[in-house]
């Protein structure tokens, strides 16, 4: 029985998602079919507005599917749980809280009825030390770096360890060196959590330096998977190394190839 | 700047020369060459100093003046219309007339006459009932029907259509059900004050943003924890707004409803100098509603910039 589950951890079977708007019901997403093993790394890329975000809300439970099936562990999804955690895109920290508290929010929520006040807090703090964040614990969120808010936003994900880890355009508000900062340090946490994670991004490099599989989309309406580009590189990855690699730029390519001759945004 | 340091050059020229003949004075000034320039140092700080002083007055003074200027003008234009009518009292009078009020704040000869600032102090005890009361209820009904969007409908017809009446009209019904003049005046106050709490508490609770009830979904908060934790710290700002709102109505309303009701309070004094007469009271009484209201006002809106989280 785990067996099956660790090839099909999440699944999603013929789904599809629309909207209504005032002109009528918009269809977003139609017939997406998509499985993920368990500690796979998944990153989700296509052109702004085909509804890639709108895969992850479908995992992540905030979503429902207008139809089709989402299962994770062999059940179904059915709303936001705790074994899935999400990093969005603009960190939503709550700015009343200091960070420290912001991840305990998570904490308390998942282990507080095991643990004592105390576990709880070592807990939180093992999560902002992952991140490298132990000295700004008792700062608020304005008080930080756009890329240290990201940093909190990612330790409260993981100190809830999920099983799937759902990450929308995480560094997308980014500077480029930051991002490469994050990126590797992501690209390290996982590797030692093994948890699975679904990456939304628009960014290529970033894709391919994470991911197992690029899930690349076809553009909307009714947008779906176009192909699913295996990354057969081995980890651990190094951003330099891989920079003169002849696979790694292969395959840069076949991603560029995909969103700018086969699906090419027209000119809005 | 150059000019000062050439002299300095050829003053410490010269002191080596002396210092030939004369060692022990050539010590003793070799120690001044540096002072010019230290002394310019200190003219120009002194020149600062002077010039952000300057500043300063001058920010004061275009501070504190034009507030003066509309003052005196007010005073001018009140003396002008009390020189030209018949019984209304000038500033000079008034003035006089607070003055011996203020002297003897709190007196008490008895329910009908008691000093001015045992009716202050009571109608800000009516007002605080009233309010916290308010508060209290308009407050958790504010959240809930900025919440639930089933409760939102549930309550706008009703608020739609009791928010608009005058307060006062409540008054005979605060009489009936309470069978006092006192806990009626209250009682308006408590409905002049909730509609500002619950609407501005509702509207806070309706714009916290997606993204934090999105965390809330995600970590699975209880409605508890959203309540303590999202909604509350997100519409304090909203609830501060609405508080002082709802004072300065209840503030306007507690005249009123005291003229009607009687007992000690500025309202019911405003009334009893009236049958008595006595117009430079009522003036007074009508300066000292606007200050403690500016007061009220002030207060609160300190206490707001405290709670607001940014």
């Amino acid at each position: 029985m785990d067996k099956i589950y660790q090839e099909k951890y999440v699944q999603l079977e013929n789904v599809s998602m629309s909207f209504p708007t005032k002109k009528g019901v918009f269809e977003a997403l139609k017939g997406i079919h998509l499985n993920i093993r368990e500690g796979e790394f998944i990153s989700i890329i296509g052109h702004s507005g085909c509804g890639k975000s709108t895969v992850l809300n479908l995992i992540a439970g905030l979503l429902r599917p207008a139809s089709g099936l989402l299962l994770c562990a062999g059940r179904e999804i059915t709303g936001p749980g705790p074994d899935r955690a999400v990093v969005f895109q603009n960190h939503s920290l709550l700015p009343w809280l200091t960070c420290s508290e912001n991840v305990y929010l998570a904490v308390e929520r998942v282990f507080g009825k095991k643990g004592t006040k105390e576990q709880l807090l070592n807990r939180t703090s093992a999560a902002l030390d992952l991140v490298g964040l132990s000295h700004a614990a008792e700062k608020r969120p304005n008080e930080i770096s756009g890329g240290m808010k990201q940093r909190v936003g990612i330790a409260r994900a993981l100190a809830m360890e999920p099983k799937v880890l759902l990450l929308d355009e995480p560094f997308g508000a980014l500077d480029a060196l930051t991002r490469a900062h994050l990126q590797d340090e992501l690209m390290q946490i996982m590797g030692r959590s093994g948890c699975t994670a679904v990456m939304v991004t628009h960014d290529v490099d970033e894709a391919v330096l994470l991911s197992d599989r690029i899930v690349m989309m076809t553009n909307g309406p009714a947008a779906t998977i176009g192909e699913i580009l295996p990354v057969e590189l081995p980890r651990p990855r190094a951003r330099l190394a891989l920079a003169e690699n002849t696979d790694y730029n292969h395959l840069r390519s076949e991603v560029l190839k995909f969103l700018y001759e086969r699906h090419a945004k027209k000119a809005a | 700047m150059n000019v000062i340091t050439l002299q300095n050059e050829s003053s410490t020229s010269m002191n080596i020369k002396a210092s030939a003949a004369r060692p022990a004075e050539a010590e003793e000034t070799s120690s001044t060459p540096a002072l010019p320039a230290s002394i310019a140092d200190m003219n120009r700080a002194i020149e600062e100093r002077a010039a952000r002083n300057r500043q300063r007055i001058r920010d004061f003074f275009q501070w504190l003046l034009p507030p003066m200027f509309g003052l005196m003008l007010f005073t001018a234009v009140w003396a002008l219309a009390s020189y030209q009518s018949d019984g209304l009292p000038g500033p000079i009078p008034t003035w006089h007339a607070a003055v011996a009020l203020f002297s003897d704040p709190f007196y008490d000869n008895g329910p009908n006459d008691m000093g001015i600032g045992w009716n202050i102090l009571n109608s800000l005890e009516r007002v605080g009932l009233g309010f916290g009361m308010a508060a209290l209820i308009g407050i958790p009904l504010g959240f809930i029907i900025g919440r639930f969007t089933f409760a939102s409908r549930m309550a706008a017809p009703i608020i739609g259509m009791l928010r608009p009446v005058s307060p006062l009209a409540w008054l005979p019904i605060g009489l009936l059900v309470f069978k006092a003049a006192d806990p009626a005046a209250i009682w308006v106050i408590f409905i002049s004050a909730i509609w500002p709490m619950i609407i501005n508490t509702a509207v806070g609770v309706s714009k916290v943003p997606a993204d934090y009830m999105n965390v809330a979904k995600v970590l699975n908060l209880s409605e508890w924890k959203i309540a303590t934790r999202i909604l509350f710290p997100f519409v304090l700002p909203y609830m501060m707004t609405s508080v002082r709102l709802s004072i300065g109505v209840a503030w306007l309303v507690i005249v009123a409803a005291e003229m009607l009701t009687g007992g000690v309070g500025i309202g019911f004094w405003v009334w009893d100098e009236w049958n008595n007469l006595n117009v430079e009271h009522i003036i007074v009484a009508i300066f000292v509603v606007g200050i403690v209201g500016l007061l009220l006002e002030q207060i609160l809106t300190l206490a707001a910039k405290k709670f607001s989280y940014e």
